[in-house]
Protein backbone atom coordinates (compact mmCIF):
# COMPACT_ATOMS: atom_id res chain seq x y z
CA UNK A 1 0.00 0.00 0.00
CA UNK A 2 1.42 3.24 -0.92
CA UNK A 3 2.33 5.43 2.41
CA UNK A 4 -0.09 8.28 2.82
CA UNK A 5 0.51 11.53 2.32
CA UNK A 6 1.64 13.30 5.38
CA UNK A 7 -0.09 16.73 6.63
CA UNK A 8 2.02 19.71 6.35
CA UNK A 9 1.34 20.77 10.07
CA UNK A 10 2.89 24.43 11.47
CA UNK A 11 2.08 25.60 15.19
CA UNK A 12 2.95 29.14 16.35
CA UNK A 13 1.79 30.96 19.36
CA UNK A 14 1.27 34.80 19.49
CA UNK A 15 0.23 36.96 22.23
CA UNK A 16 0.23 33.11 24.80
CA UNK A 17 2.13 32.24 27.56
CA UNK A 18 3.77 28.95 26.08
CA UNK A 19 1.07 26.77 27.61
CA UNK A 20 -0.63 26.01 24.81
CA UNK A 21 2.42 24.71 23.04
CA UNK A 22 3.01 22.81 26.08
CA UNK A 23 -0.28 20.72 25.85
CA UNK A 24 0.66 19.60 22.66
CA UNK A 25 3.36 18.10 24.01
CA UNK A 26 1.19 16.60 26.78
CA UNK A 27 -0.46 14.97 24.67
CA UNK A 28 1.63 11.86 25.59
CA UNK A 29 2.62 8.83 22.74
CA UNK A 30 -0.21 10.44 20.77
CA UNK A 31 2.48 13.21 19.95
CA UNK A 32 3.68 9.92 18.08
CA UNK A 33 0.55 9.50 15.80
CA UNK A 34 0.80 13.61 14.97
CA UNK A 35 4.30 13.18 14.02
CA UNK A 36 3.36 9.94 11.63
CA UNK A 37 1.08 11.49 9.89
CA UNK A 38 2.06 15.19 9.80
CA UNK A 39 5.78 17.16 8.69
CA UNK A 40 5.66 19.82 11.10
CA UNK A 41 6.59 22.74 8.99
CA UNK A 42 7.26 25.66 11.30
CA UNK A 43 6.93 25.47 15.79
CA UNK A 44 9.43 28.36 17.21
CA UNK A 45 8.89 27.08 20.52
CA UNK A 46 10.30 23.57 19.54
CA UNK A 47 12.25 23.84 15.95
CA UNK A 48 14.35 25.97 14.50
CA UNK A 49 12.42 27.34 11.35
CA UNK A 50 12.32 30.85 10.44
CA UNK A 51 9.18 33.01 9.08
CA UNK A 52 11.02 33.27 6.37
CA UNK A 53 10.57 29.70 5.42
CA UNK A 54 6.87 30.48 5.92
CA UNK A 55 7.07 33.05 3.56
CA UNK A 56 8.99 30.54 1.08
CA UNK A 57 5.85 28.16 0.86
CA UNK A 58 3.00 28.33 -1.71
CA UNK A 59 -0.45 29.71 -0.45
CA UNK A 60 -2.75 27.16 1.08
CA UNK A 61 0.50 24.45 1.58
CA UNK A 62 -0.01 23.98 4.90
CA UNK A 63 -3.04 21.97 6.24
CA UNK A 64 -2.99 22.49 9.19
CA UNK A 65 -2.12 25.34 11.57
CA UNK A 66 -2.67 25.31 15.35
CA UNK A 67 -2.57 28.97 16.11
CA UNK A 68 -3.03 29.82 19.92
CA UNK A 69 -2.25 32.94 21.70
CA UNK A 70 -4.71 36.64 21.26
CA UNK A 71 -3.08 39.20 18.89
CA UNK A 72 -1.70 42.75 20.22
CA UNK A 73 1.10 43.52 18.02
CA UNK A 74 1.80 44.43 14.79
CA UNK A 75 4.73 40.79 14.23
CA UNK A 76 1.39 38.95 15.71
CA UNK A 77 -1.05 40.45 13.14
CA UNK A 78 1.76 39.70 10.22
CA UNK A 79 2.15 36.05 10.96
CA UNK A 80 -1.76 35.55 11.65
CA UNK A 81 -2.30 36.93 8.65
CA UNK A 82 0.48 34.98 6.93
CA UNK A 83 -0.41 31.71 8.28
CA UNK A 84 -3.85 32.16 7.35
CA UNK A 85 -2.53 32.81 3.49
CA UNK A 86 -0.47 29.66 3.82
CA UNK A 87 -3.11 27.32 5.10
CA UNK A 88 -6.10 25.28 4.22
CA UNK A 89 -7.20 25.23 7.72
CA UNK A 90 -6.46 27.63 10.56
CA UNK A 91 -7.55 26.69 13.90
CA UNK A 92 -8.03 28.74 16.30
CA UNK A 93 -6.47 27.03 19.47
CA UNK A 94 -6.64 27.73 23.21
CA UNK A 95 -8.73 30.41 25.23
CA UNK A 96 -6.44 33.73 23.82
CA UNK A 97 -6.46 32.74 20.34
CA UNK A 98 -10.64 31.82 20.57
CA UNK A 99 -11.54 34.55 23.06
CA UNK A 100 -8.93 36.85 23.94
CA UNK A 101 -7.74 35.08 27.44
CA UNK A 102 -5.98 36.27 30.19
CA UNK A 103 -4.06 38.72 27.83
CA UNK A 104 -7.95 40.18 26.97
CA UNK A 105 -7.92 41.61 30.39
CA UNK A 106 -5.81 44.77 28.90
CA UNK A 107 -8.93 45.52 26.84
CA UNK A 108 -9.79 47.28 30.54
CA UNK A 109 -6.99 49.81 30.05
CA UNK A 110 -5.27 50.88 27.17
CA UNK A 111 -1.73 50.97 25.42
CA UNK A 112 -0.72 54.18 26.80
CA UNK A 113 -1.61 53.33 30.55
CA UNK A 114 -0.05 49.86 30.37
CA UNK A 115 3.19 50.94 28.89
CA UNK A 116 3.07 54.55 31.35
CA UNK A 117 2.55 51.89 34.43
CA UNK A 118 5.29 49.11 33.22
CA UNK A 119 7.87 51.48 31.55
CA UNK A 120 7.55 55.03 34.18
CA UNK A 121 5.58 54.43 37.40
CA UNK A 122 6.06 50.65 38.14
CA UNK A 123 8.05 50.90 42.05
CA UNK A 124 10.26 48.11 41.38
CA UNK A 125 11.27 49.56 38.08
CA UNK A 126 14.58 51.73 37.38
CA UNK A 127 12.94 53.92 34.80
CA UNK A 128 16.28 56.13 34.02
CA UNK A 129 14.16 58.98 33.79
CA UNK A 130 12.13 57.62 31.07
CA UNK A 131 14.67 56.67 28.82
CA UNK A 132 14.09 52.95 28.88
CA UNK A 133 10.61 53.07 26.79
CA UNK A 134 9.36 51.00 24.33
CA UNK A 135 9.18 52.21 20.73
CA UNK A 136 9.14 50.74 16.92
CA UNK A 137 11.85 52.04 15.90
CA UNK A 138 14.99 53.24 17.89
CA UNK A 139 19.01 53.96 17.64
CA UNK A 140 21.75 52.69 18.92
CA UNK A 141 25.11 52.42 18.31
CA UNK A 142 25.33 50.09 16.24
CA UNK A 143 22.20 50.72 14.06
CA UNK A 144 18.11 51.50 14.24
CA UNK A 145 16.68 48.30 16.02
CA UNK A 146 12.94 47.35 14.82
CA UNK A 147 10.88 45.91 17.38
CA UNK A 148 6.97 45.17 17.03
CA UNK A 149 4.49 47.79 17.77
CA UNK A 150 2.39 47.13 20.41
CA UNK A 151 -1.41 47.69 19.63
CA UNK A 152 -4.17 49.60 21.39
CA UNK A 153 -6.61 46.70 21.93
CA UNK A 154 -5.79 42.96 22.30
CA UNK A 155 -8.09 40.93 19.69
CA UNK A 156 -8.96 37.12 19.02
CA UNK A 157 -7.90 35.40 16.47
CA UNK A 158 -11.02 35.82 14.30
CA UNK A 159 -11.34 39.35 14.71
CA UNK A 160 -8.52 39.87 12.63
CA UNK A 161 -8.54 37.16 9.99
CA UNK A 162 -10.82 34.19 8.72
CA UNK A 163 -10.67 31.05 10.74
CA UNK A 164 -11.53 27.67 10.62
CA UNK A 165 -12.18 26.13 13.76
CA UNK A 166 -11.83 26.76 17.25
CA UNK A 167 -10.37 24.57 20.16
CA UNK A 168 -11.04 26.12 23.72
CA UNK A 169 -9.45 25.99 27.12
CA UNK A 170 -6.54 27.36 29.22
CA UNK A 171 -4.82 25.16 27.38
CA UNK A 172 -6.90 22.74 25.20
CA UNK A 173 -7.49 19.47 27.11
CA UNK A 174 -5.50 16.22 25.96
CA UNK A 175 -8.67 14.58 25.08
CA UNK A 176 -10.10 17.33 22.89
CA UNK A 177 -6.16 17.44 21.33
CA UNK A 178 -6.59 13.74 20.38
CA UNK A 179 -10.47 14.81 18.96
CA UNK A 180 -9.44 17.25 17.17
CA UNK A 181 -5.88 15.08 15.42
CA UNK A 182 -8.00 12.17 15.01
CA UNK A 183 -10.41 14.42 12.86
CA UNK A 184 -7.90 16.10 10.88
CA UNK A 185 -6.07 13.09 10.17
CA UNK A 186 -8.92 10.92 9.10
CA UNK A 187 -10.40 13.78 7.10
CA UNK A 188 -13.81 14.10 9.00
CA UNK A 189 -14.11 17.64 10.14
CA UNK A 190 -16.82 19.53 11.71
CA UNK A 191 -18.74 22.41 9.53
CA UNK A 192 -16.50 25.11 9.34
CA UNK A 193 -16.85 27.64 12.56
CA UNK A 194 -17.11 24.93 14.68
CA UNK A 195 -16.42 25.31 18.32
CA UNK A 196 -14.16 21.44 19.32
CA UNK A 197 -16.25 20.96 22.61
CA UNK A 198 -19.21 20.54 24.29
CA UNK A 199 -22.73 21.43 23.00
CA UNK A 200 -23.83 22.37 26.36
CA UNK A 201 -22.33 24.46 29.95
CA UNK A 202 -20.22 23.26 32.04
CA UNK A 203 -23.12 22.25 34.50
CA UNK A 204 -24.78 20.44 32.70
CA UNK A 205 -21.99 17.74 33.08
CA UNK A 206 -20.96 18.58 36.54
CA UNK A 207 -21.57 15.86 39.35
CA UNK A 208 -22.29 18.28 42.56
CA UNK A 209 -25.57 18.37 43.59
CA UNK A 210 -27.70 21.68 43.20
CA UNK A 211 -30.08 22.32 45.97
CA UNK A 212 -31.49 25.26 44.47
CA UNK A 213 -31.42 26.98 47.90
CA UNK A 214 -30.46 30.69 47.49
CA UNK A 215 -28.87 31.24 50.44
CA UNK A 216 -25.40 32.90 49.63
CA UNK A 217 -24.27 35.55 52.60
CA UNK A 218 -21.36 36.44 51.04
CA UNK A 219 -19.02 35.45 48.48
CA UNK A 220 -15.89 33.39 49.30
CA UNK A 221 -12.28 33.12 47.43
CA UNK A 222 -10.93 29.91 46.66
CA UNK A 223 -8.53 29.86 49.65
CA UNK A 224 -11.32 31.00 52.14
CA UNK A 225 -13.16 28.14 52.56
CA UNK A 226 -13.15 24.33 52.30
CA UNK A 227 -15.83 24.09 50.14
CA UNK A 228 -18.64 20.48 50.60
CA UNK A 229 -17.61 18.19 48.10
CA UNK A 230 -20.81 17.06 47.16
CA UNK A 231 -22.33 20.38 46.73
CA UNK A 232 -22.28 23.17 43.80
CA UNK A 233 -19.59 25.21 44.54
CA UNK A 234 -21.71 28.57 43.34
CA UNK A 235 -24.52 27.94 45.91
CA UNK A 236 -21.61 27.72 48.25
CA UNK A 237 -20.37 30.99 47.68
CA UNK A 238 -17.91 30.07 45.15
CA UNK A 239 -17.88 31.97 42.35
CA UNK A 240 -18.00 28.95 39.69
CA UNK A 241 -18.28 30.10 36.14
CA UNK A 242 -20.14 26.75 35.15
CA UNK A 243 -23.40 28.11 34.25
CA UNK A 244 -22.07 30.16 31.79
CA UNK A 245 -19.34 28.49 30.00
CA UNK A 246 -18.64 26.03 27.39
CA UNK A 247 -18.83 22.12 28.72
CA UNK A 248 -16.47 19.20 27.35
CA UNK A 249 -13.31 20.17 29.40
CA UNK A 250 -14.16 17.00 31.76
CA UNK A 251 -14.94 19.18 34.63
CA UNK A 252 -11.12 18.70 36.00
CA UNK A 253 -11.52 21.82 38.17
CA UNK A 254 -14.34 21.06 39.83
CA UNK A 255 -13.67 17.66 40.54
CA UNK A 256 -10.85 19.07 42.46
CA UNK A 257 -12.61 21.83 44.34
CA UNK A 258 -11.58 24.91 42.19
CA UNK A 259 -14.19 26.43 41.04
CA UNK A 260 -14.20 27.40 37.01
CA UNK A 261 -12.72 30.47 35.83
CA UNK A 262 -14.53 30.11 31.98
CA UNK A 263 -11.43 29.30 29.54
CA UNK A 264 -14.31 27.63 27.72
CA UNK A 265 -15.94 30.26 26.76
CA UNK A 266 -19.92 31.54 26.39
CA UNK A 267 -22.05 28.42 26.40
CA UNK A 268 -23.83 27.67 23.34
CA UNK A 269 -26.09 30.67 22.94
CA UNK A 270 -24.63 32.78 25.29
CA UNK A 271 -24.21 36.33 23.82
CA UNK A 272 -22.30 37.81 26.60
CA UNK A 273 -20.76 35.74 29.24
CA UNK A 274 -19.68 38.14 31.67
CA UNK A 275 -23.67 39.80 31.84
CA UNK A 276 -24.81 35.52 31.94
CA UNK A 277 -22.53 34.57 34.36
CA UNK A 278 -23.71 37.70 36.56
CA UNK A 279 -27.25 36.69 36.26
CA UNK A 280 -26.12 33.16 37.61
CA UNK A 281 -24.18 34.86 40.36
CA UNK A 282 -27.03 37.51 41.47
CA UNK A 283 -29.31 34.39 41.63
CA UNK A 284 -27.19 32.43 44.94
CA UNK A 285 -27.38 35.38 46.85
CA UNK A 286 -30.14 36.01 49.41
CA UNK A 287 -30.84 39.72 49.81
CA UNK A 288 -34.25 41.36 50.43
CA UNK A 289 -33.24 44.78 49.84
CA UNK A 290 -30.31 46.92 48.03
CA UNK A 291 -28.11 47.49 51.10
CA UNK A 292 -27.96 43.90 51.82
CA UNK A 293 -27.42 43.19 48.14
CA UNK A 294 -24.09 46.01 47.71
CA UNK A 295 -22.97 44.11 51.03
CA UNK A 296 -23.01 40.63 49.00
CA UNK A 297 -21.78 41.82 45.84
CA UNK A 298 -18.57 43.79 47.71
CA UNK A 299 -17.53 40.71 49.14
CA UNK A 300 -16.63 39.95 45.30
CA UNK A 301 -13.48 41.50 44.92
CA UNK A 302 -13.65 42.36 41.08
CA UNK A 303 -17.04 41.82 38.85
CA UNK A 304 -15.75 42.57 35.83
CA UNK A 305 -12.52 41.38 35.58
CA UNK A 306 -13.68 38.13 36.75
CA UNK A 307 -16.78 37.53 34.85
CA UNK A 308 -14.94 38.33 31.71
CA UNK A 309 -11.54 36.78 32.55
CA UNK A 310 -10.92 35.07 29.64
CA UNK A 311 -13.42 36.81 27.04
CA UNK A 312 -13.57 40.73 27.37
CA UNK A 313 -12.01 41.34 23.80
CA UNK A 314 -15.38 39.13 22.56
CA UNK A 315 -18.05 40.61 24.90
CA UNK A 316 -20.61 42.73 23.41
CA UNK A 317 -18.62 46.22 24.87
CA UNK A 318 -15.16 44.76 24.29
CA UNK A 319 -13.12 47.14 26.08
CA UNK A 320 -13.29 49.98 28.84
CA UNK A 321 -13.94 52.90 27.40
CA UNK B 1 -22.41 72.88 20.31
CA UNK B 2 -25.33 74.91 19.37
CA UNK B 3 -28.01 72.08 20.27
CA UNK B 4 -28.33 70.84 23.47
CA UNK B 5 -27.74 66.96 23.72
CA UNK B 6 -30.72 64.19 23.52
CA UNK B 7 -29.88 61.11 25.16
CA UNK B 8 -31.08 57.98 24.04
CA UNK B 9 -32.34 55.87 27.15
CA UNK B 10 -33.97 52.40 26.60
CA UNK B 11 -36.40 51.71 29.30
CA UNK B 12 -37.37 47.74 29.90
CA UNK B 13 -40.68 48.24 31.83
CA UNK B 14 -42.65 45.43 33.17
CA UNK B 15 -46.14 44.87 31.19
CA UNK B 16 -47.86 44.25 34.32
CA UNK B 17 -47.33 47.59 36.38
CA UNK B 18 -44.78 50.09 34.41
CA UNK B 19 -45.81 49.96 31.38
CA UNK B 20 -49.47 50.88 32.81
CA UNK B 21 -48.17 53.21 34.61
CA UNK B 22 -45.90 54.55 31.29
CA UNK B 23 -49.52 54.54 30.04
CA UNK B 24 -51.62 56.18 32.27
CA UNK B 25 -48.60 58.82 32.26
CA UNK B 26 -50.01 58.98 28.82
CA UNK B 27 -53.61 58.87 29.01
CA UNK B 28 -53.43 61.46 31.98
CA UNK B 29 -51.27 63.77 29.60
CA UNK B 30 -48.63 64.13 31.85
CA UNK B 31 -45.50 66.14 30.00
CA UNK B 32 -42.21 64.08 30.33
CA UNK B 33 -38.81 63.85 27.66
CA UNK B 34 -39.34 62.02 24.98
CA UNK B 35 -35.97 60.21 25.36
CA UNK B 36 -37.25 57.02 26.55
CA UNK B 37 -37.48 54.07 24.11
CA UNK B 38 -39.35 51.76 25.91
CA UNK B 39 -40.12 48.20 25.44
CA UNK B 40 -42.36 46.31 27.47
CA UNK B 41 -41.47 42.62 29.24
CA UNK B 42 -43.23 40.36 31.38
CA UNK B 43 -40.97 41.06 34.06
CA UNK B 44 -38.17 43.53 35.60
CA UNK B 45 -36.78 40.17 36.45
CA UNK B 46 -37.19 38.84 32.86
CA UNK B 47 -34.33 41.40 32.23
CA UNK B 48 -31.05 39.74 31.50
CA UNK B 49 -28.12 41.68 32.51
CA UNK B 50 -27.25 40.86 28.46
CA UNK B 51 -30.08 43.09 27.50
CA UNK B 52 -28.52 46.00 29.47
CA UNK B 53 -25.14 45.28 27.83
CA UNK B 54 -26.46 45.47 24.10
CA UNK B 55 -28.65 48.12 24.59
CA UNK B 56 -25.10 50.00 25.57
CA UNK B 57 -23.11 48.34 22.85
CA UNK B 58 -25.82 49.32 20.38
CA UNK B 59 -25.80 53.36 21.64
CA UNK B 60 -28.20 53.67 24.56
CA UNK B 61 -26.82 56.41 26.50
CA UNK B 62 -28.82 55.04 29.44
CA UNK B 63 -31.10 52.11 30.40
CA UNK B 64 -33.90 52.23 32.85
CA UNK B 65 -35.42 49.46 34.21
CA UNK B 66 -39.19 49.35 35.89
CA UNK B 67 -40.72 46.91 37.80
CA UNK B 68 -43.54 46.33 40.35
CA UNK B 69 -42.74 47.90 43.98
CA UNK B 70 -41.15 45.23 46.10
CA UNK B 71 -43.99 42.35 47.40
CA UNK B 72 -46.55 43.47 44.06
CA UNK B 73 -44.53 41.55 41.77
CA UNK B 74 -47.04 39.40 39.39
CA UNK B 75 -44.99 36.41 39.77
CA UNK B 76 -43.94 37.42 43.23
CA UNK B 77 -40.06 37.20 43.23
CA UNK B 78 -38.97 38.54 39.98
CA UNK B 79 -38.43 42.16 41.06
CA UNK B 80 -36.26 41.08 43.96
CA UNK B 81 -34.34 38.82 41.44
CA UNK B 82 -33.88 41.89 39.31
CA UNK B 83 -32.93 43.76 42.37
CA UNK B 84 -30.35 41.58 43.55
CA UNK B 85 -28.50 42.18 40.41
CA UNK B 86 -28.12 46.10 40.32
CA UNK B 87 -24.92 46.56 42.72
CA UNK B 88 -23.07 43.81 40.52
CA UNK B 89 -24.25 45.30 37.60
CA UNK B 90 -22.97 48.88 38.37
CA UNK B 91 -19.54 47.26 39.59
CA UNK B 92 -19.33 45.32 36.16
CA UNK B 93 -20.12 48.99 34.21
CA UNK B 94 -17.71 50.16 36.60
CA UNK B 95 -15.05 48.32 34.95
CA UNK B 96 -15.97 49.75 31.69
CA UNK B 97 -15.91 52.89 32.89
CA UNK B 98 -19.87 53.82 32.44
CA UNK B 99 -21.13 55.29 35.10
CA UNK B 100 -23.27 54.38 37.44
CA UNK B 101 -26.03 56.88 36.49
CA UNK B 102 -26.46 55.34 33.29
CA UNK B 103 -28.44 52.19 34.48
CA UNK B 104 -31.23 52.78 37.14
CA UNK B 105 -33.63 50.54 38.51
CA UNK B 106 -37.14 51.91 40.15
CA UNK B 107 -40.47 50.96 40.48
CA UNK B 108 -43.45 52.11 39.25
CA UNK B 109 -46.60 51.00 39.58
CA UNK B 110 -49.66 50.74 37.20
CA UNK B 111 -51.30 53.73 39.57
CA UNK B 112 -48.31 56.10 39.14
CA UNK B 113 -48.53 57.65 36.19
CA UNK B 114 -46.83 61.13 37.83
CA UNK B 115 -43.93 58.69 39.24
CA UNK B 116 -43.08 57.17 35.95
CA UNK B 117 -43.37 61.13 34.54
CA UNK B 118 -40.66 62.18 37.42
CA UNK B 119 -38.42 59.12 37.25
CA UNK B 120 -37.67 59.58 33.27
CA UNK B 121 -37.10 63.59 33.68
CA UNK B 122 -34.61 62.79 36.49
CA UNK B 123 -32.53 60.19 34.37
CA UNK B 124 -32.94 62.12 31.32
CA UNK B 125 -31.33 65.04 33.36
CA UNK B 126 -28.15 62.91 35.02
CA UNK B 127 -27.90 61.41 31.52
CA UNK B 128 -27.60 64.90 29.46
CA UNK B 129 -25.27 65.90 31.94
CA UNK B 130 -22.72 62.93 31.66
CA UNK B 131 -23.02 63.56 27.81
CA UNK B 132 -22.71 60.85 25.13
CA UNK B 133 -21.24 57.30 25.51
CA UNK B 134 -21.28 56.20 21.85
CA UNK B 135 -20.30 52.76 22.69
CA UNK B 136 -21.03 51.56 18.98
CA UNK B 137 -17.66 53.85 18.11
CA UNK B 138 -15.73 52.65 21.46
CA UNK B 139 -16.63 48.65 20.51
CA UNK B 140 -14.89 49.41 17.06
CA UNK B 141 -11.37 49.81 17.97
CA UNK B 142 -11.96 45.96 18.48
CA UNK B 143 -13.33 44.41 15.94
Amino acid sequence: MAEKKKLNLAIYWAGACGGCDVSILDTDEKILDIAAAADIKFWPIAMDYKVSDVEALKDNELDVTLFNGAVRNSEQLHLAQLLRKKSKILISYGSCAYLGGIPGLANFSNKEAILERVYKTSESVETNGGAVYPSPKSKVPEGEVEIPELHDYVKALHQVVDVDYFLPGCPPTTDLINLAVNAIITGKLPPKGAVIAADKNLCDSCKRKKTEEKSVKRFYRPHEIIPDNERCLLEQGILCMGPATRGGCGARCIEANMPCRGCFGPAPGVEDMGAKMLAAAASVIDARTPEEAASITATLPDVAGTFYRFNLPVSLLRRAK
Amino acid sequence: MAEEFEPRIVAFLCRWCSYTGADLAGTSRIKYPANVVPIKVMCSGRVDPTFILKSFADGADGVLVCGCHPGDCHYNEGNYNMQKRVPMIKDMLKGFGIEGERFRLDWVSAAEGDKFAEVVTEMTDEVRKLGPLNWKEIKEAVK
